[in-house]
């Protein structure tokens, strides 16, 4: 019983997430940056795997993002919503309820093929190199998302709520809280099983000396090709999860800038820490909506204007900054490469995450 | 014309004419081998002679520029060198390359890669494949380090062993992927002279016990002269005497070598 603690707490917690969702007792801001930390934790753990286990230097993660979001958008819109394209929805839009999880998968996959393009060019080259290698994949999505005018271009394309709505229709219940919640368990599990595997640990050989893991018989350019389309497909999956939150994709919010809020939460956890990743994606989310938070109390100022927003301006004043002051005085990152099990061996006995 | 003829049955490892170039530097020149079952073969040489490239080269890190290798009779022409590990090769390093961020036994069950019956799928659902693996990997390797008394150290970081250990470990490491043919670079080189004589009295008790054969790299002339039934030196990539330690000490060319500057 003990040792099935962590399961328990969790599926408590999203009970009651969904809960409090469903009788609206909670606003709907608070709702929405716990999603917004769901998807971050996809973001940082998934990321953490090629950069922080890996130790690649993978910088284009919100390309990944993009290409999960806009595939599962698509799809969803063209099957369960009446669209631009198509006119008429392919399918009845009550089969979304069903069929949403598979929506959300199918980006993730389209993101996964993307990754094992990146997967290639690893193999020979490893730092800098992979950094501008990732930096242009980021690059060439975005435009050429931004060229196909059929998906709104640089526009941005819409018509994800009309599919969450008709999920509602069907059966009243808070539909994202869940799937973000789903999804955001599904892959630290996910990430925990790989790495703590014999096989996955040589995720880890590989970043420590690769020249030794490929000579003790570690299929090197295997595990990276497993290892960044596991990253990138569920940085898709966070894509496509942050698309139907929103409602809207653009191209342009998923730029450079979204690639390092992923590497700031890596690099702020901990290196190769999963435990770390997901704190630090937490504490990453709270602080950015905390700039928010600050921007409205600062407009009770007579002399601010209505029209500044410095939590928009200072965000990469200040994101920066925290990197700055953790690299002089923690360069290792919250937890290190450690576990929170590792801190705490205590906290064994309470769980078998795996 | 030799290079045509099908390799020996009988060897673990041979080699034939192999040369191996950098640029202009011949590093290896028209080198060529054969050791038989349990055979503990010694390779010696001034530094730079071109050593540790001929372990490169079997272990598939380098392709020959010329030259063909076959390991228990199979070439390894275009092997990756995980590849060529499967086919029964093993090796330690000069430096050595342990992986030092896992502990002491995830150092050995990673190195058991070749060997595992399942994949990402099974690993992600904990199959009863995944889980029977597991299990075996986890209980030879502990089986593995009490055998060489390193099991206490199981869950430390290899760093945190005195250097002669973590040589030791090495060599285990080696071992636990059960090969036909094991490639030791200098194991003792920076150890101090007691902890040397152990390591190489480690050698000696695992051609004595595995069924393997060994191909040592080492610097002291004594130390090989004494475990070795057959010994080739090279010098500047040219093989320049191969044969018993008996041949070995007197040859001329040798002496030379390794004592030429010495005397002029
Ligand atoms: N990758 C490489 N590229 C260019 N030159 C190399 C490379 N590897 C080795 N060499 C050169 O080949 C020659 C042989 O090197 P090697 O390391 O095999 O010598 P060694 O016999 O092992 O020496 P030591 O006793 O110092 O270990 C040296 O001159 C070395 O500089
Ligand atoms: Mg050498």
């Amino acid at each position: 019983m003990q040792r099935y603690s962590v399961q328990l707490i969790l599926i408590a917690l999203g009970g009651l997430i969904t809960y409090l969702a469903y009788e609206e007792a909670i606003d709907l801001y608070i709702i929405s940056v716990l999603m917004f930390m769901g998807v971050n934790i996809i973001m940082s753990t998934s990321l953490n795997l090629v950069n922080g286990n890996m130790g690649e230097f993978s910088c284009g993660h919100a390309g990944f993002m993009c290409v999960g979001a806009y595939v599962s958008s698509v799809l969803g819109v063209l099957l369960f919503s009446k669209n631009k394209i198509l006119a008429a929805p392919l399918l009845n839009p009550e089969m979304a309820v069903y069929f949403f999880p598979f929506i959300i998968i199918a980006g993730g996959l389209a993101a996964a093929l993307t990754g094992l393009l990146v997967a290639i060019p690893s193999y020979r080259t490893r730092g800098d190199y992979l950094a501008i290698i990732t930096i242009a994949a980021n690059y060439i999505i975005i435009s050429a998302i931004e060229n196909m005018n059929i998906i709104g271009g640089s526009r941005g394309f819409m018509g994800m709520k009309r599919v969450v709505n008709s999920m509602e229709d069907v059966l009243y219940l808070p539909w994202m809280v869940i799937w973000v919640f789903v999804f955001t368990i599904g892959t630290v599990w996910l990430l925990r099983r790989y790495t703590s595997s014999t096989f996955g640990k040589g995720v880890n050989a590989i970043c420590q000396d690769e020249v030794a893991a490929e000579i003790m018989s570690v299929n090197t350019n295997k595990m990276k090709t497993i290892t960044f389309m596991l990253s990138s497909g569920l940085a898709g999956v966070a894509g496509g999860l942050f698309a139907y939150i929103i409602g809207y994709v653009n191209p342009g919010s998923f730029n450079i800038l979204k690639s390092t809020e992923a590497m700031v939460m890596v690099y702020l956890g901990g290196m190769g820490s999963l435990s770390g990743a997901v704190i630090a994606a937490v504490l990453f989310t709270l602080l950015t909506e905390g700039l928010r938070f600050a921007d409205v109390l600062l407009h009770y100022l007579w002399f601010v204007p209505d029209s500044w927003h410095y939590s928009q301006v200072w965000k990469w004043v200040i994101i920066p900054l925290i990197l700055i002051i953790l690299m002089q005085f923690r360069p290792e990152g919250i937890m290190g490469n450690r576990e929170l099990s590792d801190l705490f061996p205590g906290l064994k006995r309470f769980y078998k995450f795996k | 014309m030799q290079n045509t003829q099908a390799p020996s049955s009988t060897s673990v490892l041979e080699i034939r004419n192999m040369t191996q170039r950098f640029g202009g530097l011949v590093a290896v020149s028209d080198f060529s081998i054969n050791l038989g079952k349990n055979q503990l073969y010694g390779l010696i040489g001034p530094n730079g002679a071109g050593k540790t490239t001929v372990f490169n080269l079997i272990s598939g890190f380098y392709q020959p520029s010329q030259g063909r290798i076959f390991i228990n009779g199979r070439p390894t022409a275009g092997l990756k060198p995980h590849k060529v590990t499967a086919l029964g090769v093993a090796r330690t390093f000069q430096n050595i390359r342990l992986w030092n961020d896992m502990s002491v036994l995830d150092n050995i069950r990673v190195a058991q890669h070749g060997a595992l019956d399942y994949g990402f799928l099974q690993a992600v659902l904990r199959t009863r494949s995944y889980r029977d693996c597991e299990a075996r990997i986890e209980k030879e390797a502990r089986e593995l380090l009490t055998f060489f008394e390193l099991d206490q150290y199981a869950n430390e970081l290899p760093t945190n062993l005195p250097y002669g250990l973590q040589r030791k470990l090495e060599i285990v490491r080696a071992l636990s992927e059960k090969p036909k043919l094991l490639l030791l670079d200098e194991p003792a080189a920076g150890l101090n002279s007691v902890d040397a004589i152990e390591l190489i009295r480690l050698v000696k008790w695992i051609h004595e016990n595995f069924d393997i054969s060994i191909l040592l790299i080492e610097h002291h002339m004594d130390v090989v002269m004494e475990l070795c039934s057959q010994i080739k030196v090279i010098d500047f990539g040219q093989t320049i005497a191969e044969g018993d330690p008996e041949e070995i000490r007197n040859n001329p060319a040798v002496i030379s070598a390794y004592l030429g500057d010495d005397t002029i």
